[in-house]
C-alpha cells in the first residue's frame, strides 16, 4: 500500500473518503486524518500466513500423493533383468530395485585389492550399491542381494532371460530349459509355449473351481449335516427316538455327500494326472534347473525381448490379477480381491449401523431433550468419545461384542458349534459394530449441526399447517437437514474405511479368502473373519517374512485403498449435492 | 361479555383500554379475556382484552416490542414452543378455551392459518407446499389434493403464475409469489380464521400491493389478524385497529378513527409519528 502524505481536509470530508482504515494523528494541536492504513489494521502479514499455511498444506499432501501414485503406478511395469558378472567370478541375474551409497565395512575393504580400496578411500569411505530382486527363492534363501559398484566386472541384458511368476515360492529368474509333454520334450518355441500355458492355466482354475465351489459345497452341507446331528442329540438328548430319527436321515444325507464327494475328487485326479504331465523346466543363471507343471505358471515373458505393446499387456494383466485374484506368497505376490471386498464391505455395514444410530440420537439430542444440563453433559461425552484412542474400542469391541455378545449368541443359537466359537470372535459384524461406534461421535455432532441449521421459520410454518412435531420433523427438518448428515456420514465412513488399528482385535485377519457373502445359505456371513486393505498394508510390509518383496505391493495396496476411498467419499459427494441442489434455499 | 364495555378494575393501575370497535354482522371469531402472558419472570402481555370480529380485518400495530407478534402467536399456541412461558386468562373459540384443558393444539392449528413475515415455504414442490397441511391430516386421494391445490392457488392469486409449475421447487419463486404461496398453504386447511405476522415485511411495494389486495379478498371468507408495521397498510385494509403498548392493549377500535379521531392521546401520538 501506498503511504499518502498527510493532508489537511475537513474533518466531515475525511470521514466519509477515508473510512475505517484512516488513523487520526495530532500534528501541531490540529487533528490530521491520513489515507493510509496501519499494516496491521489491514492484516496483510496475517494472509501471507495463512496463505503460507495453505500452500504448505496442499505440498505436503501433493508430495504425499505422488509418492504413492509413482511407486503404486510404476509396480506392474515389467522390467528389464540384469546378468551381472562380479570380478570374483560369480555371476547373478536380476532385476535392479533401488540402490544408493553406504559406508563400506572393514571386513570388506580387507578383501579388496589396493586399486579399490584407494578408490573407496577417496570417496571418503563411500561406495555405491545396487539391490537386485534375484528371485528364486527356493534355491537361494532369498529374493534379494546387494551389489557393490566396485564388485562389478560386467553387466548385459540377455534376451533369452525369462521372468516367471509361480504359483509358490515366487518369482523365479532364468532362462527356458525346456518343456516336456508326457514326458516328451518338445521344442519350446514362443507360440506353443504360450498355448500350452494358457491351456495348463485353464486346468489350473478348473481344479480350483472344483476344490473351491463344488468339494468346498459338499463340504459344508456334509458339515451342516453333523451339525444338525448334533443339535437333534443336545435338544432331545442323545439316543432318544427323536434324535434317533435325525441322526439317521442326516447318516444317510451323508453318504449321499460322500459319494458326491468321491466323484468330485475322481475329476479333479483326472485333471491332476493330465496336468503332472506337461512341465516346464527351468534354468537358473547358476545352472540349476527346477522343473514345475506349467500350471504352478502364473505369468511368464521375456523380460528383456519385449515390445511396447507386450509390457502394456503384462502391465495391465497385472493390475486385473490385483484387483480381482487372492494373495499368494504371504500375501506379497497375487491379489487383494478379498481385501478389497472386505473393506468396502466392512465400511458399507458400518454406515448402515452408524446412519440410523447416529441420526436418532441427534434427533433425540436436539429435538426432543430438555437443554440442560445434562443434555450438555452427553454432548461433551460424545465429543470426547471422538477422543478415545481406537485401539480401546478394538479392546471394547472384542470383550463386548465379541465375547459377551457374541458368546451369548452362540450358546443361545449355535450350541451345536461349540466350543468352536461362531460369533463369539472377532467377525465382519462386531468389526463394523465396533467402528460405528468409533464413528458415531462425528455423525451424532454433524447431524445436530445440520439440524440447528434448520431455520426456525421452517418448523414453525409446518407446525402451524397443524403438523405434530414429528410430521415437522420427518418431512420438513430431515430433508431440509439431510445434505448436512451426509456430510457427517462421509467423514464417517473416511475415518472408518482408514482405521486398521481396532480391526486387528475384532475380526480382521491376514488372509480369508472366504469371503463375507458367498454363494452359500444364508449367503450372508457377517460372522466370518475377512481381510482389509488397510491391515493388509501393515501386514505385507511389516509382518511378512519378506518385506522387501513385499514392499511394492504396500503402495500398490495404498494407492487401491486410497483410491477406493476417493471412490466411496466421491459418490457419497454425489448424492449429497444431489440433495443440497433438491433442498436448494432459493429464498430472495 | 360486551366487546364494548369496560371490565378493568379499580386496583388497575394503569389507564383502561378505549373501546370503540366497529361490529360484525356474524359475531365475535376470537374472544380474547384477560390474557397475560410471561416468558419466565417477564411478563410480556398485561390484561388483553380484545374480541375479533368474525369476517373482517383486525390490525395490531404498536411499536416494537409492544407485544403484538407474541399476542397473535398466543391465538394458536406458537408460543407453546418457548421455554418458561406461562398464561393467564382465556383465549374463547366457539365457546370453547384453546388454552383450556383436553385442546388438542394440531387441531387447533388446522383451525388458524398462519403467514408468517418472512416467505417460509417447504423445500418442497408448490403442489406439496399447498397440500401439506391436508398431507399431514392423512388426507392421500388425489381428487381432493388437486382441488384443493386449485382453490387455494386461485384464492391466493396464485393460480395462474404456478399452475404450470405445479411440480416445480417452490424456492424457484419469486418473494412475493412465495408469500402468497405460503398464504395459500394457510388457507388450505380451510380454516375460520387467518393470522398474519408482518406478511408484508420482506417484500417489495408491487408484491406488497398484491399482498393487500389479496388480504381485502379473502376478508369475509376467513376472520384475518395481522400485525403489522405499517400504519398505512393498517389503515388501508383492516376494518378494525387494535393499538397495543408495552404489552397492554391501549385502543380497540375501528381503523378508520384509531388513525383520524384516536381516543388516547398515546394511540394519537404513535399514530401520527411522534413516538414509536
Amino acid at each position: 500500500m501506498t503511504v499518502s502524505q498527510d493532508q489537511d481536509i475537513p474533518a466531515s470530508g475525511a470521514a466519509g473518503l477515508a473510512g475505517a482504515g484512516a488513523r487520526e494523528a495530532v500534528q501541531g494541536g490540529r487533528r490530521v486524518r491520513r489515507f493510509s492504513s496501519d499494516l496491521s489494521a489491514v492484516g496483510e502479514p496475517a494472509l501471507w500466513g495463512f496463505g503460507g499455511a495453505l500452500a504448505l498444506g496442499i505440498i505436503l499432501i501433493a508430495g504425499f500423493l505422488a509418492l504413492i501414485a509413482w511407486n503404486g503406478v510404476t509396480t506392474f511395469w515389467p522390467k528389464p533383468i540384469e546378468q551381472v558378472e562380479l570380478r570374483d567370478g560369480t555371476v547373478i541375474a536380476g532385476i535392479p530395485t533401488r540402490g544408493g551409497p553406504y559406508r563400506v565395512g572393514e571386513d570388506v575393504l580387507a578383501r579388496l585389492d589396493d586399486a579399490q580400496r584407494a578408490e573407496i578411500a577417496d570417496n571418503a569411505g563411500i561406495a555405491s550399491r545396487t539391490l537386485y530382486k534375484t528371485a528364486n527363492f527356493d534355491l537361494y534363501g532369498d529374493d534379494f542381494r546387494w551389489v557393490s559398484d566396485f564388485e562389478v566386472a560386467n553387466i548385459t541384458t540377455p534376451a533369452d532371460y525369462w521372468y516367471f511368476e509361480r504359483q509358490v515360492w515366487g518369482v523365479f529368474v532364468g532362462r527356458i530349459a525346456g518343456l516336456s509333454i508326457d514326458g516328451q520334450p518338445v521344442g519350446a518355441d514362443r507360440a506353443l509355449l504360450r498355448r500350452e500355458h494358457e491351456a495348463a492355466r485353464d486346468r489350473f482354475t478348473q481344479i480350483r473351481r472344483l476344490e473351491q465351489s463344488e468339494i468346498g459345497r459338499v463340504n459344508f452341507q456334509i458339515e451342516r449335516e453333523r451339525l444338525a446331528q448334533r443339535r437333534a442329540n443336545l435338544r432331545h438328548g442323545e439316543g432318544s427316538p427323536e434324535a434317533q430319527a435325525v441322526v439317521e436321515a442326516a447318516q444317510e444325507r451323508i453318504a449321499a455327500l460322500q459319494a458326491e464327494f468321491q466323484t468330485l475328487q475322481a475329476q479333479v485326479n483326472e485333471i491332476r494326472a493330465r496336468d503332472r504331465l506337461v512341465r516346464i523346466q527351468m534354468e537358473e543363471v547358476g545352472g540349476r534347473v527346477v522343473d514345475v507343471e506349467l500350471s504352478q505358471i502364473v505369468r511368464l515373458f521375456p523380460a528383456n525381448d519385449l515390445g511396447l505393446f507386450d509390457k502394456i499387456g503384462i502391465y495391465l494383466s497385472r493390475w486385473w490379477e490385483f484387483v480381482s485374484t487372492e494373495p499368494r506368497e504371504a500375501n506379497t505376490q497375487g491379489g487383494v480381491l478379498p481385501a478389497i471386498f472386505g473393506t468396502v464391505a466392512m465400511t458399507l455395514l458400518m454406515v448402515i449401523f452408524v446412519a440410523p444410530f447416529g441420526v436418532i440420537t441427534a434427533l433425540y439430542l436436539r429435538e426432543y431433550a430438555k437443554q440442560g444440563r445434562i443434555t450438555s453433559l452427553v454432548r461433551i461425552s460424545v465429543n470426547n468419545l471422538a477422543g478415545v484412542p481406537s485401539i480401546v474400542y478394538g479392546v471394547f469391541g472384542l470383550g463386548f461384542f465379541a465375547y459377551t455378545m457374541g458368546g451369548t449368541i452362540d450358546q443361545l443359537f449355535y450350541p451345536e458349534n461349540l466350543p468352536n466359537p461362531t460369533f463369539g470372535k472377532g467377525g465382519i459384524l462386531w468389526a463394523s459394530l465396533t467402528l460405528a461406534l468409533l464413528t458415531v461421535p462425528v455423525v451424532i455432532v454433524a447431524t445436530e449441526e445440520a439440524l440447528a441449521a434448520v431455520p426456525r421459520s421452517m418448523r414453525e410454518g409446518s407446525l402451524a399447517c397443524g403438523a405434530s412435531k414429528w410430521q415437522t420433523i420427518r418431512y420438513v427438518v430431515l430433508p431440509k437437514a439431510l445434505p448436512g448428515i451426509m456430510t457427517g456420514l462421509i467423514l464417517a465412513m473416511a475415518r472408518g474405511a482408514g482405521e486398521v488399528a481396532p480391526l486387528m482385535l475384532v475380526g480382521v485377519v491376514k488372509l480369508a479368502p472366504a469371503l463375507p457373502i458367498d454363494g452359500f445359505y444364508p449367503f450372508i456371513h457377517l460372522d466370518r473373519s475377512f481381510m482389509h486393505l488397510g491391515f493388509h498394508i501393515f501386514d505385507v510390509g511389516f509382518q511378512s517374512r519378506n518385506s522387501e518383496a513385499g514392499k511394492p505391493m504396500v503402495f500398490v495396496t495404498t494407492l487401491l485403498l486410497l483410491a477406493l476411498i476417493v471412490l466411496m467419499n466421491a459418490t457419497a459427494i454425489i448424492i449429497r449435492n444431489r440433495l443440497k441442489r433438491k433442498y436448494a434455499d432459493g429464498q430472495f | 361479555m360486551t366487546a364494548t364495555s369496560d371490565t378493568r378494575t379499580a386496583e388497575q393501575v394503569y389507564e383502561p383500554t378505549a373501546y370503540h370497535i366497529k361490529q360484525g354482522d356474524q359475531g365475535v371469531a376470537l374472544d380474547i379475556q384477560d390474557f397475560n402472558l410471561w416468558y419466565g419472570e417477564k411478563q410480556a402481555l398485561f390484561d388483553n382484552t380484545l374480541p375479533i370480529q368474525k369476517g373482517m380485518v383486525t390490525a395490531l400495530i404498536g411499536p416494537s416490542g409492544c407485544g403484538k407478534s407474541t399476542l397473535l402467536r398466543s391465538l394458536n399456541r406458537m408460543n407453546d414452543l418457548v421455554d418458561g412461558l406461562r398464561i393467564s386468562g382465556k383465549v374463547m373459540v366457539d365457546g370453547f378455551d384453546i388454552y383450556g384443558k383436553g385442546v388438542d393444539v394440531i387441531a387447533l392449528r388446522k383451525r388458524m392459518g398462519m403467514v408468517f413475515q418472512k416467505p417460509n415455504p417447504f423445500a418442497m414442490s408448490i403442489y406439496d407446499n399447498v397440500t401439506y397441511p391436508l398431507r399431514v391430516d392423512g388426507v392421500t386421494k388425489r381428487s381432493i389434493l388437486d382441488e384443493t391445490v386449485e382453490r387455494c392457488l386461485r384464492a391466493a392469486a396464485l393460480w395462474d403464475e404456478a399452475k404450470d409449475r405445479l411440480h416445480d421447487s417452490a424456492l424457484g419463486m419469486s418473494g412475493g409469489q412465495q408469500q402468497r404461496l405460503c398464504i395459500a398453504r394457510g388457507i388450505a386447511s380451510d380454516p375460520e380464521v387467518l393470522l398474519m405476522d408482518e406478511p408484508c415485511s420482506a417484500l417489495d411495494p408491487i408484491a406488497t400491493a398484491k399482498i393487500e389486495e389479496l388480504i381485502g379478498q379473502l376478508a369475509g371468507t376467513y376472520t384475518i389478524v395481522m400485525v403489522t408495521h405499517s400504519m398505512s397498510q393498517a389503515a388501508r385494509v383492516s376494518h378494525n385497529t387494535a393499538f397495543m403498548y408495552l404489552g397492554r392493549l391501549i385502543e380497540y377500535g375501528e381503523t378508520a378513527t384509531v388513525f383520524t379521531n384516536p381516543v388516547k392521546e398515546r394511540t394519537s401520538d404513535y399514530v401520527t409519528g411522534r413516538f414509536g
